[in-house]
């Protein structure tokens, strides 16, 4: 397990799908390829052909822009594209239009941070460089990876924009690398540039030493828990060499879901030479200061800075704030709901608890899921009018959940209203009485006993009397038999 | 005069006048090709049911008195590396021997839009690598002056048939020199635009920075006709310039202006063959007689012109020639039994032909880590200098004057086993191609039996004032009086 | 006799090879050393031009941010995409195990 005294740096690589396009990155090819059938999504350019040319989406441009401001890198006057090239079957052209740093031009951005908060302390994350590149295709291997003896290719996925995220190896641990993605992935979404609850949207390799080792890189991890998982095993795998004084470094390694282990990709004597060279059918790109404030003008509100807002408007404490903007579509529900409802504290202490546990066992997001902010709304207001306890807004909550019905429809059908008729509840409690002779005599002596009858009542009205009023309603009761006794 | 040996001009006068129609324009054509093709093998695929179905649809438009374009009619051989749209292109290799475009060049759009007539698909050096038409796999083509004789490359297959009274008109492509060095070895105009002047959408890449598709005529007024249809921007290629549509058929006079003539005399020194140095110089003391003036000087980076062209054609060629791996379109090997690396080797061993294997070895070495600052990057700069000694020509100098070859046509096998003699035949026409510059080259003697060719060079996006200095030289020199016997 | 290989040797050829995806056959690689040194040599004089501070040309004519607008144009049909393929199954393209 990782203790404190375990030293080390993780860097991480992300690639991020800019799903918000409607084109791909160099051609006008639609860019709603899931789901559609294979090489349907493809035109001479993205598909390789020859004589084919690449041309340059301008929002892909202003999108990866906006990505870098947020992230508060320095943006390059003069960027172009460069060709990386290696063969694979993924790649129709065995090379890939990306970016590099080459005399007389830059990547996009670069040098810039992210604030994190660990464990209530506050962190800073550097951004090494942002840059742009196209998607490769996608390979299925039908059997597995290990039994297959052919491979099929669907280039659909090719030429997709990218944005490539660069960070300094400012990580000490895999929950600030799990943390850091998570906000990175609220920033894409408050941009709009980005869902991330589309499959393959965001993309991760990592790069880990632990003190005494060498570096490893680490590709294929596809989801955030993945990353704390692929990078706790590479620690102890790790610390284990160094224990044994076995030396390792600069090996790139392959994070297989299924297994939970990563395995040799390649080692230094294979590493690759990509021969970057300027991409010559593709022009450079002069980024001047017009541009970029007007970009600045047009910026949405970004998770921190609707944080800031959280606090201010609803009065909610930082915690709160915090938790909510992790995820825009959460905030977003809560926006929605506080201005239905009213109250900004229950609705952000009903989200953070039980929306999200219930989300987590049903295995969905606040986006996807049956409840809406009108549901949760509505529910609270019934608490509020007394007409259900915490206890059945619980169990009303996860009915809403499993089957989308309003919390009144629920209550109804399931007869969970709280009984707060008086002259249903004085019937009830006199038969409790007559029930339960003993406990009445001792309730007339002993306080403690008006729990026990209160108890009995609760349970014949399956939880939905009054406590307050049956409480009271008892020992008015009570006080009628004393006198009768009397 | 036999109809086959008319221009592009009178063919176009006959069929409007309703003299002769298209579809015997069309079966004249394909019966001199018949005839001769045995000896020349000027085309890979000749295109008969094609051009007949144009025909029959052109005919048909001019019968109903609807709007013809400005090749009505005319025959045009395409070069093997341009894209037709259901017409094999195999750009002269085995690797693509079997490969049919689902789409069209931009300048073959072009050319059908105006009415033009695909006649076939013209021979050329394997994707364009090659100053002789002798490495393609489809065999060579024999020069109609003189059978014995290359008939010089890459576009060797335009310009032989041009020559043999094939075709009225034909494209080919120039990367380092081929349109212009098969136009001189076969005694046609041809003409190398300004770089960005017509498209480069569906041209096979060879080298992106120096190539561009151009017009090949027996005359020059053919020659400005169809240059006029082809250039223009085009959003599909992010290299070409906004240019606007002219036609350069317009200003075409017998009388040449005064202006002022430039000879490099690096092209006119030792390494060029006497007999065409006498040519130019006689040449150019005719244009004295209209009064222009010229000059010999010195363009010493001229001599660092061929390794720079080289090295930067060649490592954008090891770069674009990597798509082909036998996955997507083009030759397979048999892969049973094969990874795919294994796969990818095999089929480009037995796909490719030697000189393209050698530059895609010595380009893949010109961008390897270790070797990119040494050869790839310096010859980038290299072009820096040579284009600022161009530009200092062009303003004392309206036009620069030299031979296109520094040979005359060599015998076919004489120098294939020697690359590097070969390369050095480009010595004359790199130097438009690494400064952009558009260059003409006109048949200005004949000298046993053969032609020469003399080449002329303009400012960026003058290609009218070359077009007018080869339509007046074309008057007084009278090169068309000359047909070969084949 | 064997010429010194002064500026690119066999297995630098082997190497290149590799990375190119090209096999080669024993001759092949021997040819291609001897032609390679030879042309290698004529293109060192390149090493004479002082380009000290001169920056690269990396596109001949200067143009600059050329943009398309994210506009979707038409795709091929499946078939066409598929039309030229050695090997193909169910709108797939078929290629050799990767392992």
């Amino acid at each position: 397990m990782l203790t404190e005294q375990t030293k080390v740096k993780i860097g991480l690589e992300i690639h991020c799908q800019l799903t918000s396009l409607k084109t791909k990155l160099f051609c006008g090819c639609s860019a709603d390829y899931r789901g559609k059938p294979p090489n349907t999504h493809v035109c001479p350019v993205c598909l390789g052909l020859p004589g084919a040319m690449p041309v340059i989406n301008k929002k892909a441009v202003e999108m990866a822009l906006m990505v870098a401001l947020a992230l508060n890198c320095k943006i390059a006057k003069t960027t172009f594209f460069a060709r990386k090239n290696y063969f694979y079957p993924d790649l129709p052209k065995n090379f890939q239009i990306s970016q590099y740093d080459l005399e007389g031009g830059e990547p996009l951005a670069s040098n810039g941070y992210i604030t994190l908060t660990v464990n209530k302390t506050k962190k800073t994350v550097r951004i090494r460089r942002i840059h742009l590149e196209e998607d490769p295709g996608k390979l299925f291997h039908p059997g597995g990876i290990g039994v297959s003896s052919y491979t099929l290719i669907d280039y659909n996925r090719s030429g997709i924009a990218l944005v490539e995220i660069v960070t300094e190896p400012d990580f000490k641990s895999p929950i600030e690398a799990r943390i850091f993605l998570q906000k990175l992935r609220s920033i894409l979404e408050h941009l709009g540039v980005f869902d991330g609850g589309l499959e393959g949207a965001m993309r991760c390799d990592a790069n880990i030493s632990v003190e005494g080792g060498g570096r490893i890189e680490i590709k294929n991890i596809s989801s955030f828990k993945d990353v704390e998982r692929a990078l706790n095993y590479e620690i102890i795998r790790q610390k284990d060499l160094v224990k044994k004084g076995v030396k390792f470094g600069m090996e790139t390694r392959h994070w297989d879901e299924a297994r939970r282990i990563t395995v040799t990709l390649r080692t230094k004597e294979e590493e690759q030479d990509y021969r970057y060279f300027v991409e010559p059918d593709l022009c450079p790109i002069l980024i001047d200061e017009e541009w970029v404030e007007r970009l600045k003008h047009e910026m949405p509100e970004l998770p921190d800075a609707r944080k800031e807002r959280f606090m201010r408007e609803y009065g909610l404490p930082e915690y709160d704030s915090e938790v909510l903007v992790s995820e825009r579509a959460l905030a977003d529900f809560f926006e929605e709901c506080v201005k239905i409802y009213g109250k900004p504290k229950p609705v952000a202490n009903w989200l953070m608890g039980d929306v999200l546990q219930c989300l987590h066992s049903l295995e969905t997001s606040i986006d996807k899921c049956k409840v809406t902010p009108k549901h949760l709304a509505e529910m609270l207001m019934l608490m509020d009018k007394g007409d259900i306890s915490i206890k059945i807004a619980k169990k009303v909550l996860w009915e809403m959940m499993k089957t989308g019905k309003t919390a009144l429809t629920i209550v109804e059908e399931k007869g969970w209203k709280r009984i707060t008729d008086i002259e249903i509840l004085e019937k009830i409690v006199s038969k409790v009485f007559m029930e339960n002779l003993k406990a009445v005599k001792d309730a007339l002596i002993d306080e403690k006993a008006i729990h026990y009858l209160v108890g009995k009542t609760m349970e014949a009205t399956k939880g939905m009397a009054d406590p307050n009023l049956t409480n009271q309603i008892i020992r008015k009761k009570l006080v009628e038999w004393k006198n009768k006794e009397a | 005069m036999e109809f086959y040996w008319l221009s592009a001009k009178e063919i176009k006068e006959k069929i409007l006048s309703k003299e002769v129609k298209v579809e015997e324009v069309v079966q004249i054509l394909l019966e001199r090709i018949k005839k001769v093709e045995n000896k020349i093998n000027a085309f890979i695929t000749i295109c008969e049911d094609e051009a007949y179905q144009q025909a029959k649809k052109i005919d048909k438009k001019i019968a109903d008195r609807e709007k013809v374009g400005k090749l009505v009619g005319i025959p045009v051989a395409v070069k093997d590396n341009i894209s037709t749209k259901n017409i094999r292109t195999t750009c002269g290799s085995k690797i693509l021997e079997n490969y049919f475009p689902p789409y069209n060049a931009t300048v073959v759009e072009k050319i059908l839009v105006e009415d033009a007539i695909i006649i076939g698909k013209t021979n050329m050096d394997e994707f364009a690598m090659g100053t002789t038409t002798e490495t393609s796999y489809f065999g060579p083509t024999k020069n109609p002056w003189n059978l014995a004789c290359v008939p010089g490359g890459s576009s060797g297959g335009s310009a032989a048939a041009l020559a043999a009274g094939e075709t009225f008109l034909a494209l080919g492509s120039d990367t380092g020199g081929s349109i212009r060095c098969p136009a001189s070895f076969c005694g046609v105009v041809g003409l190398k635009p300004t770089y960005g002047l017509v498209s480069r959408y569906g041209l096979v890449a060879y080298a992106n920075t120096f190539e561009q598709i151009g017009p090949m005529a027996r005359n020059t007024y053919d020659c400005a006709l169809l240059l006029s249809v082809i250039a223009g921007w085009d959003w599909r290629d992010s290299t070409s310039m906004p240019v606007q549509p002219k036609d350069y058929t317009e200003e075409l006079t017998e009388n040449l202006e005064k202006f002022k003539v430039g000879i490099p005399k690096e092209m006119v020194g030792e390494g060029t063959d006497k007999k065409i140095v006498k040519a130019v110089f006689d040449y150019v003391s005719k244009l004295e007689g209209f009064g222009v003036e010229w000059e010999e000087f010195s363009l010493p980076t001229l001599n660092y012109a061929l390794p720079t062209y080289y090295l930067i054609a060649m490592s954008e060629a090891s770069s674009n020639l990597a798509r082909f791996d036998g996955v997507r379109y083009g030759y397979r090997v048999l892969d049973e039994n094969l990874d795919w690396n294994q796969m990818f080797s095999k089929t480009r061993r037995e796909g490719f032909g030697s000189e393209v294997k050698r530059r895609i070895i010595l380009g893949t070495y010109a961008l390897s880590a270790g070797y990119y600052d040494k050869f790839f990057l310096k010859s980038l700069k290299s072009i820096t200098l040579i284009k600022k000694e161009f530009e200092e020509a062009f303003k004392k100098f309206d036009v620069l004057i030299g031979p296109t070859m520094p040979v005359l046509p060599f015998k076919l096998g004489e120098k294939i086993d020697d690359p590097l003699a070969l390369y050095l035949c480009d010595i004359d026409t790199v130097p438009a191609n690494l400064t952009g510059t558009p260059s003409v080259t006109f048949p200005c003697s004949f000298q046993d039996g053969l032609p020469i060719g003399i080449q002329i060079m303009a400012p960026f996006f003058k290609e009218n004032l070359l077009l007018k200095i080869s339509y007046a030289s074309e008057t007084f020199l009278q090169f068309n009086r000359f047909k070969p016997k084949i | 006799m064997e010429k010194k290989e002064k500026h690119i040797s066999k297995s630098q050829v082997e190497h290149l090879a590799w990375l190119a995806r090209l096999e080669l056959s024993d001759e092949e690689k021997e040819l291609y050393t001897f032609q390679l040194n030879e042309i290698l040599e004529y293109f060192n004089k390149l090493s004479e031009l002082n380009t000290e501070n001169i920056p690269p040309t990396y596109h001949v004519i200067g143009k600059t941010n050329v943009f398309r607008e994210d506009e979707i144009q038409q795709s091929l049909h499946q078939n066409e995409a598929l039309k030229n393929a050695p090997k193909k199954r169910n709108g797939f393209f078929k290629a050799p195990k990767i392992l």
